[in-house]
Protein backbone atom coordinates (compact mmCIF):
# COMPACT_ATOMS: atom_id res chain seq x y z
CA UNK A 1 0.00 0.00 0.00
CA UNK A 2 1.47 3.79 -0.66
CA UNK A 3 0.09 7.09 0.97
CA UNK A 4 -1.05 9.73 -1.31
CA UNK A 5 -1.98 13.27 -1.04
CA UNK A 6 -5.06 14.71 -2.43
CA UNK A 7 -5.90 18.28 -2.75
CA UNK A 8 -9.55 18.59 -3.81
CA UNK A 9 -10.64 21.76 -4.88
CA UNK A 10 -14.87 22.36 -4.51
CA UNK A 11 -17.01 25.36 -6.20
CA UNK A 12 -20.27 25.97 -7.04
CA UNK A 13 -21.71 24.85 -10.00
CA UNK A 14 -20.98 26.97 -12.95
CA UNK A 15 -25.26 27.36 -13.32
CA UNK A 16 -25.56 28.82 -9.72
CA UNK A 17 -25.13 32.40 -9.23
CA UNK A 18 -21.99 32.72 -6.94
CA UNK A 19 -22.84 35.38 -4.30
CA UNK A 20 -19.90 35.17 -2.31
CA UNK A 21 -17.66 35.68 -5.41
CA UNK A 22 -19.56 38.60 -6.61
CA UNK A 23 -19.23 40.60 -3.25
CA UNK A 24 -15.47 39.79 -3.41
CA UNK A 25 -14.87 40.71 -7.19
CA UNK A 26 -17.35 44.20 -6.12
CA UNK A 27 -14.82 44.40 -3.09
CA UNK A 28 -11.23 44.31 -5.37
CA UNK A 29 -13.13 46.70 -7.67
CA UNK A 30 -13.71 49.11 -5.23
CA UNK A 31 -9.54 48.67 -4.48
CA UNK A 32 -8.67 50.09 -7.41
CA UNK A 33 -8.07 46.30 -8.80
CA UNK A 34 -10.45 46.39 -11.75
CA UNK A 35 -8.60 43.70 -13.61
CA UNK A 36 -10.32 41.03 -11.85
CA UNK A 37 -13.08 39.62 -12.88
CA UNK A 38 -15.09 35.85 -12.79
CA UNK A 39 -14.22 35.12 -9.10
CA UNK A 40 -15.32 31.63 -7.38
CA UNK A 41 -15.06 31.31 -3.93
CA UNK A 42 -14.85 27.67 -3.25
CA UNK A 43 -13.29 25.21 -0.45
CA UNK A 44 -10.24 23.25 -0.37
CA UNK A 45 -10.10 19.77 1.16
CA UNK A 46 -6.53 18.43 1.81
CA UNK A 47 -6.39 14.33 2.78
CA UNK A 48 -4.24 11.66 2.77
CA UNK A 49 -5.72 8.34 1.28
CA UNK A 50 -4.11 4.94 1.42
CA UNK A 51 -3.77 2.80 -1.96
CA UNK A 52 -2.58 0.26 -4.04
CA UNK A 53 -1.76 2.80 -7.11
CA UNK A 54 -2.66 5.91 -8.13
CA UNK A 55 -5.59 4.68 -10.37
CA UNK A 56 -7.06 3.10 -7.30
CA UNK A 57 -6.44 5.91 -5.11
CA UNK A 58 -8.17 8.29 -8.08
CA UNK A 59 -11.55 6.09 -7.88
CA UNK A 60 -11.75 5.81 -3.90
CA UNK A 61 -11.88 10.24 -3.79
CA UNK A 62 -13.94 10.55 -7.04
CA UNK A 63 -16.38 7.63 -4.43
CA UNK A 64 -16.04 10.24 -1.50
CA UNK A 65 -16.57 13.64 -3.18
CA UNK A 66 -19.65 11.76 -5.09
CA UNK A 67 -21.16 10.70 -1.45
CA UNK A 68 -20.04 13.01 0.86
CA UNK A 69 -17.64 15.56 0.19
CA UNK A 70 -19.32 17.55 -2.48
CA UNK A 71 -23.42 17.73 -3.31
CA UNK A 72 -23.36 17.18 -7.15
CA UNK A 73 -26.44 19.35 -7.72
CA UNK A 74 -24.75 22.46 -6.62
CA UNK A 75 -20.76 21.69 -6.90
CA UNK A 76 -18.21 20.89 -9.03
CA UNK A 77 -14.80 19.53 -8.14
CA UNK A 78 -11.01 18.57 -9.55
CA UNK A 79 -8.42 17.01 -7.51
CA UNK A 80 -4.88 16.65 -8.15
CA UNK A 81 -2.89 13.59 -6.26
CA UNK A 82 0.62 13.13 -5.49
CA UNK A 83 2.23 10.13 -3.55
CA UNK A 84 3.55 10.59 -0.17
CA UNK A 85 2.33 12.35 3.14
CA UNK A 86 2.02 16.65 2.87
CA UNK A 87 4.68 18.17 4.44
CA UNK B 1 -51.49 10.59 15.37
CA UNK B 2 -47.94 9.97 16.16
CA UNK B 3 -45.19 11.58 15.39
CA UNK B 4 -41.53 11.47 15.88
CA UNK B 5 -39.20 14.19 16.20
CA UNK B 6 -35.67 14.12 15.79
CA UNK B 7 -32.47 15.33 17.37
CA UNK B 8 -29.52 16.10 15.78
CA UNK B 9 -26.22 17.01 17.47
CA UNK B 10 -27.26 20.89 16.63
CA UNK B 11 -30.84 20.78 16.12
CA UNK B 12 -32.47 23.60 17.99
CA UNK B 13 -35.82 23.74 17.26
CA UNK B 14 -36.63 20.08 18.40
CA UNK B 15 -38.51 21.34 21.48
CA UNK B 16 -40.68 23.89 19.87
CA UNK B 17 -41.37 21.06 17.31
CA UNK B 18 -42.30 18.50 20.03
CA UNK B 19 -44.53 21.34 21.36
CA UNK B 20 -46.48 22.30 18.15
CA UNK B 21 -47.45 18.84 18.22
CA UNK B 22 -48.36 18.19 21.43
CA UNK B 23 -50.48 21.66 21.18
CA UNK B 24 -52.25 20.17 17.85
CA UNK B 25 -53.46 17.29 19.99
CA UNK B 26 -50.68 14.42 18.36
CA UNK B 27 -48.68 12.34 20.66
CA UNK B 28 -45.09 12.57 20.24
CA UNK B 29 -42.08 10.49 20.53
CA UNK B 30 -38.61 12.27 20.94
CA UNK B 31 -36.02 10.25 18.61
CA UNK B 32 -32.07 10.72 18.92
CA UNK B 33 -29.87 10.37 15.74
CA UNK B 34 -28.10 7.59 16.76
CA UNK B 35 -31.84 5.78 17.66
CA UNK B 36 -31.25 2.65 14.84
CA UNK B 37 -35.14 1.64 14.89
CA UNK B 38 -38.57 3.85 14.94
CA UNK B 39 -41.77 3.12 17.28
CA UNK B 40 -44.02 1.16 15.44
CA UNK B 41 -47.11 3.34 16.25
CA UNK B 42 -45.63 6.14 14.22
CA UNK B 43 -47.04 7.81 11.39
CA UNK B 44 -44.97 11.13 11.00
CA UNK B 45 -41.71 12.33 11.58
CA UNK B 46 -40.27 15.90 11.86
CA UNK B 47 -36.36 16.63 11.32
CA UNK B 48 -36.35 19.89 13.13
CA UNK B 49 -34.29 23.06 12.73
CA UNK B 50 -31.04 23.99 14.07
CA UNK B 51 -27.08 23.32 12.76
CA UNK B 52 -26.83 19.73 13.05
CA UNK B 53 -23.21 18.85 13.12
CA UNK B 54 -22.44 22.29 13.37
CA UNK B 55 -23.27 22.51 9.63
CA UNK B 56 -19.80 21.15 8.67
CA UNK B 57 -19.30 20.28 5.16
CA UNK B 58 -22.65 21.96 3.95
CA UNK B 59 -25.67 22.51 5.82
CA UNK B 60 -27.33 18.89 6.53
CA UNK B 61 -24.49 16.54 5.13
CA UNK B 62 -22.96 15.03 8.31
CA UNK B 63 -26.54 14.91 9.51
CA UNK B 64 -27.64 12.90 6.33
CA UNK B 65 -25.74 10.04 6.92
CA UNK B 66 -26.93 9.54 10.73
CA UNK B 67 -27.99 5.97 12.14
CA UNK B 68 -31.67 7.31 12.25
CA UNK B 69 -31.26 8.45 8.39
CA UNK B 70 -31.30 4.87 7.11
CA UNK B 71 -34.62 4.35 9.34
CA UNK B 72 -35.68 7.78 8.27
CA UNK B 73 -35.53 7.07 4.53
CA UNK B 74 -36.67 3.87 4.59
CA UNK B 75 -39.94 4.89 6.65
CA UNK B 76 -40.51 7.65 3.63
CA UNK B 77 -39.99 5.55 0.94
CA UNK B 78 -43.00 3.18 2.45
CA UNK B 79 -44.99 6.15 2.66
CA UNK B 80 -44.47 7.87 6.17
CA UNK B 81 -44.91 11.49 6.53
CA UNK B 82 -41.70 12.80 6.63
CA UNK B 83 -41.38 16.90 7.42
CA UNK B 84 -38.41 18.61 7.64
CA UNK B 85 -38.61 22.12 8.41
CA UNK B 86 -35.31 24.76 7.85
CA UNK B 87 -31.95 22.47 8.56
CA UNK B 88 -34.59 19.62 8.56
CA UNK B 89 -34.93 20.74 4.64
CA UNK B 90 -31.68 21.11 4.03
CA UNK B 91 -30.76 17.30 5.70
CA UNK B 92 -33.90 16.16 3.29
CA UNK B 93 -32.54 17.48 0.40
CA UNK B 94 -28.72 15.94 1.31
CA UNK B 95 -30.37 12.47 1.72
CA UNK B 96 -31.90 12.78 -1.77
CA UNK B 97 -35.45 12.54 -0.41
CA UNK B 98 -36.37 15.64 -2.35
CA UNK B 99 -34.60 17.35 -5.02
CA UNK B 100 -32.47 20.59 -5.44
CA UNK B 101 -30.39 21.85 -2.96
CA UNK B 102 -30.32 24.78 -0.51
CA UNK B 103 -27.10 27.54 -0.60
CA UNK B 104 -26.06 30.73 0.88
CA UNK B 105 -28.94 33.51 0.48
CA UNK B 106 -28.22 35.75 -1.75
CA UNK B 107 -27.37 38.84 -0.18
CA UNK B 108 -25.11 36.96 1.85
CA UNK B 109 -26.83 38.06 4.96
CA UNK B 110 -28.62 35.98 7.87
CA UNK B 111 -32.15 36.37 7.54
CA UNK B 112 -34.57 36.28 10.58
CA UNK B 113 -37.68 37.87 10.49
CA UNK B 114 -41.71 37.44 9.84
CA UNK B 115 -42.28 36.34 5.83
CA UNK B 116 -45.93 35.56 3.86
CA UNK B 117 -45.94 32.60 1.98
CA UNK B 118 -48.94 31.57 -0.45
CA UNK B 119 -50.05 27.55 -0.21
CA UNK B 120 -50.10 26.35 -4.22
CA UNK B 121 -51.85 23.06 -3.88
CA UNK B 122 -53.92 21.32 -1.13
CA UNK B 123 -51.56 17.98 0.40
CA UNK B 124 -51.22 16.14 3.31
CA UNK B 125 -49.47 19.07 4.72
CA UNK B 126 -51.96 21.77 3.97
CA UNK B 127 -55.44 20.12 4.08
CA UNK B 128 -57.16 22.34 6.30
CA UNK B 129 -55.72 25.65 4.57
CA UNK B 130 -57.26 26.48 1.01
CA UNK B 131 -55.00 26.63 -2.07
CA UNK B 132 -54.15 30.44 -2.41
CA UNK B 133 -54.12 31.44 1.59
CA UNK B 134 -51.58 33.94 2.53
CA UNK B 135 -49.73 32.59 6.06
CA UNK B 136 -47.25 34.75 8.00
CA UNK B 137 -44.23 32.50 9.03
CA UNK B 138 -41.05 33.51 10.40
CA UNK B 139 -37.86 32.54 8.75
CA UNK B 140 -34.21 32.08 10.66
CA UNK B 141 -31.44 31.35 7.99
CA UNK B 142 -28.17 31.98 6.28
CA UNK B 143 -28.67 29.19 3.80
CA UNK B 144 -32.42 29.13 2.30
CA UNK B 145 -31.72 29.96 -1.15
CA UNK B 146 -33.39 27.18 -2.96
CA UNK B 147 -32.16 26.08 -6.38
CA UNK B 148 -31.82 23.19 -8.83
CA UNK B 149 -30.71 22.45 -12.12
CA UNK B 150 -33.60 23.39 -14.96
CA UNK B 151 -34.67 20.43 -15.99
CA UNK B 152 -35.46 19.55 -12.03
CA UNK B 153 -37.14 22.88 -11.59
CA UNK B 154 -39.29 22.30 -14.34
CA UNK B 155 -40.12 19.01 -13.63
CA UNK B 156 -41.13 20.07 -9.75
CA UNK B 157 -43.19 22.91 -11.17
CA UNK B 158 -44.76 20.13 -13.73
CA UNK B 159 -45.87 18.04 -10.81
CA UNK B 160 -47.23 20.42 -8.85
CA UNK B 161 -44.24 19.70 -6.12
CA UNK B 162 -44.01 23.29 -4.92
CA UNK B 163 -45.82 23.59 -1.91
CA UNK B 164 -44.87 27.21 -0.72
CA UNK B 165 -43.66 30.60 -1.93
CA UNK B 166 -42.66 33.84 -0.31
CA UNK B 167 -45.50 36.69 -1.53
CA UNK B 168 -46.65 39.59 -0.42
CA UNK B 169 -49.27 39.98 2.42
CA UNK B 170 -51.60 40.39 -0.47
CA UNK B 171 -50.53 36.92 -2.06
CA UNK B 172 -48.47 38.22 -4.86
CA UNK B 173 -45.50 36.47 -6.07
CA UNK B 174 -42.60 38.99 -6.40
CA UNK B 175 -38.82 39.05 -6.18
CA UNK B 176 -39.64 42.04 -3.54
CA UNK B 177 -40.99 39.03 -1.04
CA UNK B 178 -38.26 36.69 -2.11
CA UNK B 179 -35.91 36.57 2.05
CA UNK B 180 -33.42 34.54 0.06
CA UNK B 181 -33.09 34.41 -3.86
CA UNK B 182 -34.85 31.08 -3.93
CA UNK B 183 -36.13 29.84 -7.52
CA UNK B 184 -39.37 30.89 -8.59
CA UNK B 185 -39.36 31.82 -5.11
CA UNK B 186 -40.10 28.72 -3.50
CA UNK B 187 -40.23 28.23 0.47
CA UNK B 188 -41.23 24.95 0.47
CA UNK B 189 -41.75 21.74 -1.96
CA UNK B 190 -42.67 17.71 -1.98
CA UNK B 191 -41.06 14.61 -3.38
CA UNK B 192 -43.18 13.38 -6.52
CA UNK B 193 -45.25 11.34 -4.11
CA UNK B 194 -46.19 14.51 -1.83
CA UNK B 195 -45.50 12.52 1.23
CA UNK B 196 -42.42 14.43 2.27
CA UNK B 197 -42.08 17.43 2.65
CA UNK B 198 -39.66 20.49 3.20
CA UNK B 199 -39.68 23.88 4.37
CA UNK B 200 -37.57 26.86 5.02
CA UNK B 201 -40.06 28.87 7.17
CA UNK B 202 -40.50 27.74 10.84
CA UNK B 203 -44.34 26.75 11.44
CA UNK B 204 -43.48 25.79 15.06
CA UNK B 205 -42.57 28.83 15.91
CA UNK B 206 -46.08 30.21 14.74
CA UNK B 207 -48.24 28.59 16.79
CA UNK B 208 -49.66 30.84 19.46
CA UNK B 209 -51.00 34.40 19.16
CA UNK B 210 -48.54 35.36 21.90
CA UNK B 211 -45.71 34.43 19.53
CA UNK B 212 -47.18 36.98 16.93
CA UNK B 213 -48.69 34.30 14.68
CA UNK B 214 -50.53 31.16 14.77
CA UNK B 215 -50.71 30.37 11.62
CA UNK B 216 -48.33 27.69 11.60
CA UNK B 217 -50.77 25.45 13.15
CA UNK B 218 -52.21 24.39 9.66
CA UNK B 219 -49.17 22.25 9.26
CA UNK B 220 -49.80 19.59 12.56
CA UNK B 221 -53.01 20.01 11.89
CA UNK B 222 -53.05 18.89 8.58
CA UNK B 223 -51.45 16.08 9.67
CA UNK B 224 -53.60 15.11 12.23
CA UNK B 225 -56.41 15.35 9.91
CA UNK B 226 -54.69 13.06 6.86
CA UNK B 227 -54.05 10.34 9.95
CA UNK B 228 -57.80 10.22 11.13
CA UNK B 229 -59.18 10.24 7.29
CA UNK B 230 -56.55 7.37 6.47
CA UNK B 231 -57.72 5.10 9.40
CA UNK B 232 -61.08 6.09 9.23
Amino acid sequence: MKTYTAHIAVTLRRAILDVQGKAVEHALHSLHMPGFSNVRIGKHIELHIQAQDEETASGLIREACDKLLTNPVMEDYTFTLHEGEAA
Amino acid sequence: MNIGVVTFPGSNCDADARYASQLTGNTVHALWHKDTSLPASLDAIILPGGFSYGDYLRTGAIARFSPIMEEVIRFANGGGYVFGICNGFQILCESGLLPGALIRNEHLSFVCKDVHLRIERTSPFTNTASVGDVVRIPVAHGEGRYTAPADVLASIEDNGQVLYRYCTPAGDVVPEANPNGSLNNIAGITNAAGNVMGLMPHPERACEPILGSADGLHVFHSLMRQCNTAMA
